[in-house]
């Protein structure tokens, strides 16, 4: 196809959208048969698994030697600029569904209850709750212990990256290695109180709509951290290997804007699961 | 709109060369035109498969009793019938359409991002197996309607998951498709294009992105919601933890609101494509057309809890929906009305294209109306659940969307083959699906007015003369589509060859390059005055 950068890069014919979609064939159906206890359904979904993550590192290292190749011009670069903002927009909008949900069962559907005499009498309806069937008595998590913790390390990780991008722009290549290092310890750091706060939690993710909001929530957004952890991870040995200069390197701010989307989702849920 | 000066095209040397032949042309495909082949070919075969499950559900209400299909299977049949036609048939027909023709019209070389392209067209294939193949495990197909309203789909079987893990992954095909229509329609615009000199075709599917970045999202946490619930213990849609079953039909419609104009808004831009061209006129009141869509689809998010008026809520709360519902039909209007005034006083043709467009303006109409009777609160509460429902959305569904993407197909067939299609093949295809659609789906407001419920595959006797007449225009609908694959398949295999710009009232880049569009085109932007 086109070696003549001033053409928009129009990528040869690829094998790897058609294994993106048998890893995900193996994984949707092996999880439908786990969850219905059928043994062939693990296997195949750690099938489907190691070859998804066998199709990130294939592709996503095509995409790398074609950048790296000189192939992608300004236009391209512009594409994945749009591209990264709104694949963030729709992680937003997966986030706002439950928030949604929390915002409704807090506000609406636990003040119905509480309300409903006949049903259920003297259930209070009032945040946190496990429901008025749910008798067994819970504690919720505390704001200002460990979350209040994580909620610092996090946000020193947005300082701690965006300082690293500072480094990338003026060319400082150890301030670059040393943000980057900082960024991905303290994410690392912050997964570990989580699990650390998971372990000691006195309740379960059956406990009422407590527990299924808190676990959604943040075990959500944990999945976002370690995926970012990961990302970053990646952006660090390209920087090891003298991928980016101080003009380009989108990728870098691609997994910076990510780890910032990250950051303040976690401040909504600090706010409004552990908090108010 | 836009008009072209370049005078030459890079197509001619790059013909086919340095992409594999047979099977592999297709698997590894970065190419926008085969990709929208792809996709136009599954849906069309969707749609038969859909439409022969509708068969089967006209079959058994032709009569009274119970004759053909056990209530169980009927419940399957309507679910998966649903689900096929919405996910399955329509929204991959109008992808492929995006595909096809958006980097046609905006004069790009191909999608922003072609491999990401294919793989949203390869994810509809585990979704579709996941699908057909649920009619197959213990229990059957899932068969709590295709909304899956809890508790009932909690308690389906394998296939209930089976339908929730390929909206899943039909979800992730349409973000990620989304994204490179809009990074498409952002970035790869051709020099002088502006964005309001864009076709009204590329506008509607860049706002049809938008809608579809913003609702899928929310489809996958309602879901994701009902897995929970099914399986691992949570309560978000159970009174008895704290939760509430109507919280997954506001997330659900939410997603499911915007969904209905996802469907709609790219049918809208190939009616804004094909009037103009038959009417020899150019679009009447572009820039009105452009903000009427962009109503449409901000007001989209503010109208969910109109599908739940008998579900439970506050009075102040129905009021607020039944007012902003009304007030979709504003710009709605503006379109109709924009439409009709593109053919006042232009010179007529009426080519298949052309007939399919006219009789989506005035059948889409007449179910807005029918849209406008349901959104009236007390009314609604009346008609909740009837066949006045089923009638009013295949009217916007079937006589909107599924007309119009034939239209389209008739339209841009000769682009797409190099051939024109059979005409008077074509004129009688629309004559008896017309005719044949009004005759199965008009009666069904008299029997939803009279109360005839719907999803149930028995009813009273006073209802019989109204399901037979649907049944046999079901049937003659069904069969006339068998037509259709004939014309499409015939116009592939050969006829009149067909110029660059077979129309004659035609505008836009995808006519200045030859008929069948060579395999790259606009490798070289053209410039647009």
């Amino acid at each position: 196809m086109s070696e003549n950068t001033k053409n928009y890069y129009v990528p040869a014919p690829s094998f790897w959208p058609f294994i993106a979609s048998t890893a995900l064939f193996l994984m949707a159906g092996g999880f439908a048969m786990m969850l219905n206890k059928i043994a062939t359904g693990k296997p195949l979904m750690i099938a489907g698994a190691l070859i998804f993550a066998y199709l990130l590192f294939g592709w996503f290292s095509e995409v790398i030697r074609e950048s790296v190749g000189g192939l992608l011009n300004k236009q391209v670069d512009k594409s994945f600029r749009w591209g990264m903002g709104w694949f963030i927009y729709s992680e937003v909008m997966f986030f706002a569904a439950f928030f949604g949900a929390l915002f409704y069962i807090r506000n609406v559907s636990l003040p119905w209850l509480g309300d409903a005499e006949l049903l259920w009498p003297g259930f209070a309806g009032t945040w946190p709750s496990a429901g008025p069937a749910i008798k067994e008595a819970f504690t919720p998590m505390a704001a200002w212990g460990l979350p209040a913790i994580n909620t610092l390390l996090l946000l020193t990780s947005g300082v701690t990256l965006t300082w690293a991008h500072w480094g990338l722009m003026k060319n400082k290549r150890n301030q670059l290695i040393i943000g980057l290092v900082l960024t991905i310890a303290l994410g690392v750091i912050f997964l570990f109180l989580q699990a650390m706060e998971y372990h000691e939690a006195e309740f379960t993710i059956k406990t009422g709509v407590y527990g299924a909001t808190f676990f959604l929530l943040t075990g959500f957004h944990g999945l976002h951290v370690t995926m970012g952890a990961i990302m970053l991870t990646i952006i660090l040995l390209r920087v090891l290997k003298g991928h980016f200069d101080s003009h380009n390197h989108f990728a870098f701010e691609a997994v910076a804007w990510y780890w910032h989307f990250v950051d303040v989702v976690w401040l909504f849920l600090f706010i409004f699961i552990y908090w108010l | 709109m836009s008009t072209t000066t370049t005078t030459h095209h890079d197509d001619h040397a790059h013909g086919d060369h340095g992409h594999p032949t047979g099977i592999m042309r297709w698997v590894t495909s970065t190419n926008h035109k085969d990709i929208g082949t792809m996709y136009l070919w599954f849906s069309l075969f969707m749609f038969m498969f859909a439409g022969a499950l509708a068969m089967g559900i006209r079959a058994e209400l032709f009569q009274p009793g119970l004759q053909l299909i056990k209530p169980e299977i009927f419940n399957q049949l309507t679910t998966m019938h649903g689900l096929i036609m919405i996910f399955g048939a329509i929204m991959p027909a109008f992808v492929g359409f995006a595909n096809w023709q958006v980097p046609l019209m905006i004069g790009a070389p191909d999608m922003a991002f072609p491999r990401l392209n294919n793989m949203s067209f390869w994810l509809m294939i585990p979704a579709a197996i996941l699908l057909l193949s649920s009619f197959f495990v213990p229990g059957g197909a899932a068969a709590g309607g295709w909304t899956m309203y809890p508790p009932l789909s909690i308690q389906g079987g394998l296939s209930t998951d089976m339908s929730i893990l390929a909206l899943h992954i039909l979800g992730v095909s349409s973000i990620v498709g989304s994204i490179n229509i809009i990074t498409t329609i952002f970035n790869m615009r051709a020099p002088g294009m502006t964005m309001m000199k864009m076709p009204m075709f590329v506008w509607t599917w860049l706002i049809t992105a938008y809608l579809l970045i913003a609702a899928m999202p929310v489809l996958a946490g309602a879901l994701t919601m009902l897995i929970t619930d099914r399986h691992f213990g949570t309560h978000f849609f159970n009174a008895a933890g704290g939760g509430d079953p109507v919280l997954f039909q506001h997330v659900f419609w939410f997603f499911g609101h915007p969904e209905v104009y996802i469907m709609i808004l790219p049918a809208f831009g190939i009616l804004s494509t094909i009037i103009p061209a038959f009417s020899r006129k150019p679009l009447f009141g572009y820039a009105s057309m452009v903000y009427a869509t962009a109503a449409i689809a901000v007001l989209s998010f503010v109208v969910w809890a109109h599908h739940m008026f008998t579900t439970g809520m506050p009075v102040a709360g129905q009021l607020f929906f039944m007012y902003s519902t009304m007030l979709i039909s504003v710009p709605t209007g503006v379109k109709v009305f924009n439409w009709v005034a593109t053919m006042w006083k232009g010179s007529l043709t009426f080519e298949t294209p052309m007939l399919f467009s006219i009789a989506v303006v005035f059948l889409f109409t007449i179910g807005g109306f029918s849209g406008l009777v349901l959104a009236i609160l007390p009314v609604d509460i009346q008609l909740q659940d009837t066949y006045y429902v089923v009638a009013h959305f295949h009217y916007v569904l079937f006589s909107g969307a599924a007309m119009a993407i034939m239209g389209g197909v008739y339209y841009w067939l000769p682009k797409w083959t190099g051939h024109m299609y059979d005409e008077k093949l074509g004129k009688v295809h629309f004559w008896i699906t017309t005719i044949a659609f009004n005759v199965t789906f008009f009666p069904m407001h008299f029997t939803g007015l009279a109360g005839m419920p719907r999803r149930i595959p028995d009813y009273s006797q006073q209802f019989a003369e109204f399901n037979m007449i649907s049944s046999y225009g079901a049937f003659a609908l069904g069969l006339s589509q068998i037509l259709f694959i004939y014309i499409v398949v015939k116009c592939i295999k050969g006829g009149e060859k067909a110029g660059a710009k077979p129309w004659d009232g035609a505008e836009g880049l995808e006519w200045t390059v030859p008929s069948p569009a060579p395999f790259h085109t606009f490798e070289t932007p053209p410039v647009v005055k």
